[in-house]
């Protein structure tokens, strides 16, 4: 066949026509996403992250902890029954970056909140095995020395507000002076104890 | 999902179906059908092509894929708003997997929900049941042994912060418990908790050399005895520990004791009301038991 020829021997319109025929399956089931009030409008009672919930995931981040956590229920009840209710779209519409994660070498945490004392959380992350003797997670006691200064937790809420998160003009004032002072890892704490906490049949 | 974006999908999903099975048949035409030794004609490096259709096997692999999306397309989601006409979705998946697997749990929490805790509690099989659900909600905090650790209770010992009463266990469970015990610094100042630490210490026979035992004798009688008691036996009603055991939730050595007078301490036992009636009464029974001498 002639036609196939051309495109064979002309590696743009090649490229060109790889694009489309990939295209596609993004146009069909990605860009409508962009569009359905399933997955850009919030679950009912969400909030976005106060100053210190959010230093608190910028630490989450930082340690790595979505290489083994994920945050992400699936609806099967084997998940159900240990981690809660599943995840629905609403609850990360002000997640940027989501921290869903694809790996699991701890637990899920999507609602980890309010499920174990703060006390119980600084002791496990100072020394995981001081709990839970089985653990293989790393210990984090640094977390507990390091101090925030707050210096740039009001141009993340105003990134964040950039990409869509509602935060005031009086969040974003009162910010610096809200985690001044805060612990790493009370940050952190924080950050986890509001997890999941959405949904009130959680469990 | 508005009619424009049912419409969208079904559209593209079409357009495309039809574009790959014009693509798949249009490659093929002009082809011979039986193998050739015919040549494409070019060469590169002295190697040539022969001129050969693509073998019908592989063609058929093709037209199965095509017929499989149709057929797919047709009983599940996935043309816009047409739901599939088996009806099928994530949720009804998820929900139907629990249904059954409550179908099957059911008889079993049944024929234990009528009997006292305290049975439960002596019967082996419930012991078993209880203890699969105690290492996946429970053991994270009070070990899989329910042995405790430093400000975890051990759940083994006959020593109750707030009552082991069968009654009192499910209460726990299923309201949870915050303790508060007021940081002290303020109030008695650093030769206070000193004196007091010592006493406390001395209620349980441990050592006390060289301190103000009469001093922390006075302080604790002014503050603490509202909720451990004139004796410092404790009060399970405020979660208040007996300090005259040898049971130390935050540690018995004089810096522990004083630190713990010093900055207070909040133990908090999370509410877990969301695993349901069920299967409270079944760990409330498996607690119980722990402790238990004749099970």
């Amino acid at each position: 066949m002639k036609r196939h020829e051309l495109v064979e021997k002309n590696i743009g319109l090649m490229i060109v026509l790889i694009v489309v025929a990939i295209s596609f399956g993004g146009l069909t089931q990605i860009v409508p996403l962009f569009f359905q009030d399933e997955t850009t409008q919030p679950v009912e009672g969400l909030r976005p992250y106060t100053a210190v919930e959010l230093e608190g995931r910028d630490i989450y981040i930082r340690e790595g902890c979505v290489s083994c956590h994920s945050q992400m229920i699936r609806p099967f009840r084997s998940e159900t029954e240990r981690y809660g209710h599943y995840s629905v779209a609403g609850e990360s519409v002000w997640e940027h970056p989501f921290l869903w994660g694809s790996k699991r070498t701890g637990p899920d945490l999507a609602r980890v909140g309010e499920r174990y004392s703060d006390d119980w959380h600084r002791a496990h992350l100072i020394n995981p095995r001081d709990v839970v003797p089985e653990s293989k997670m790393p210990a984090y006691p640094w977390l507990q020395e390091n101090v925030l200064d707050g210096k740039y937790t009001a141009r993340k809420m105003e990134v964040m507000r950039k990409l869509g998160v509602p935060y005031t003009d009086e969040d974003i004032a009162g910010a610096r002076e809200a985690v001044r002072g805060v612990s790493e890892m009370d940050a952190l704490i924080a950050y986890l104890q509001h997890l999941g906490t959405v949904i009130s049949d959680r469990r | 999902m508005s009619n424009f974006w049912s419409w969208y999908i079904i559209v593209l999903t079409v357009v495309f179906l039809v574009l790959i099975t014009w693509l798949l048949f249009a490659t093929r035409k002009g082809q011979k059908p039986d193998q050739t030794t015919q040549t494409m004609g070019h060469a590169y490096d002295g190697i040539e092509e022969y001129d050969n259709p693509l073998p019908r096997w592989w063609f058929m692999l093709f037209v199965a894929t095509l017929v499989f999306t149709v057929i797919y397309l047709i009983l599940y989601p996935g043309m816009g708003k047409f739901p599939g006409v088996l009806g099928w979705t994530q949720v009804n998946q998820y929900e139907r997997e629990v249904e059954r697997a409550e179908a099957r749990f059911e008889p079993i929490y049944a024929k234990y929900r009528d009997m006292s805790i305290a049975d439960v509690a002596r019967d082996e099989e419930a012991r078993r049941i209880g203890q699969r659900l105690f290492a996946t909600n429970c053991s994270v905090c009070h070990g899989s042994d329910a042995r405790g650790a430093f400000g975890f209770p051990d759940l083994t010992d006959n020593d109750w912060l707030w009552g082991g009463e069968p009654e009192q266990i499910l209460t726990t469970l299923r309201q949870g418990r915050q303790a508060t015990m007021a940081a002290w610094l303020p109030v008695i100042g650093e030769d206070g908790v000193r004196a007091t630490a010592a006493y406390v210490r001395s209620l349980s026979g441990l050592e006390t050399e060289g301190a103000d035992l009469e001093r922390g004798k006075q302080i604790f009688a002014t503050n603490c005895v509202a909720c451990h008691g004139p004796e410092g036996k404790g009060n399970h009603l405020l979660g208040a520990p007996n300090l005259t055991d040898d049971v130390w939730l935050y540690g018995s050595s004089t810096m522990q004791v004083e630190h713990t007078i010093r900055a207070g301490r909040n133990g908090n036992m999370p509410s877990q009301a969301h695993l349901g009636d069920d299967k409270l009464h079944m760990l409330a029974a498996y607690v119980y038991s722990l402790s238990l001498e004749d099970k």
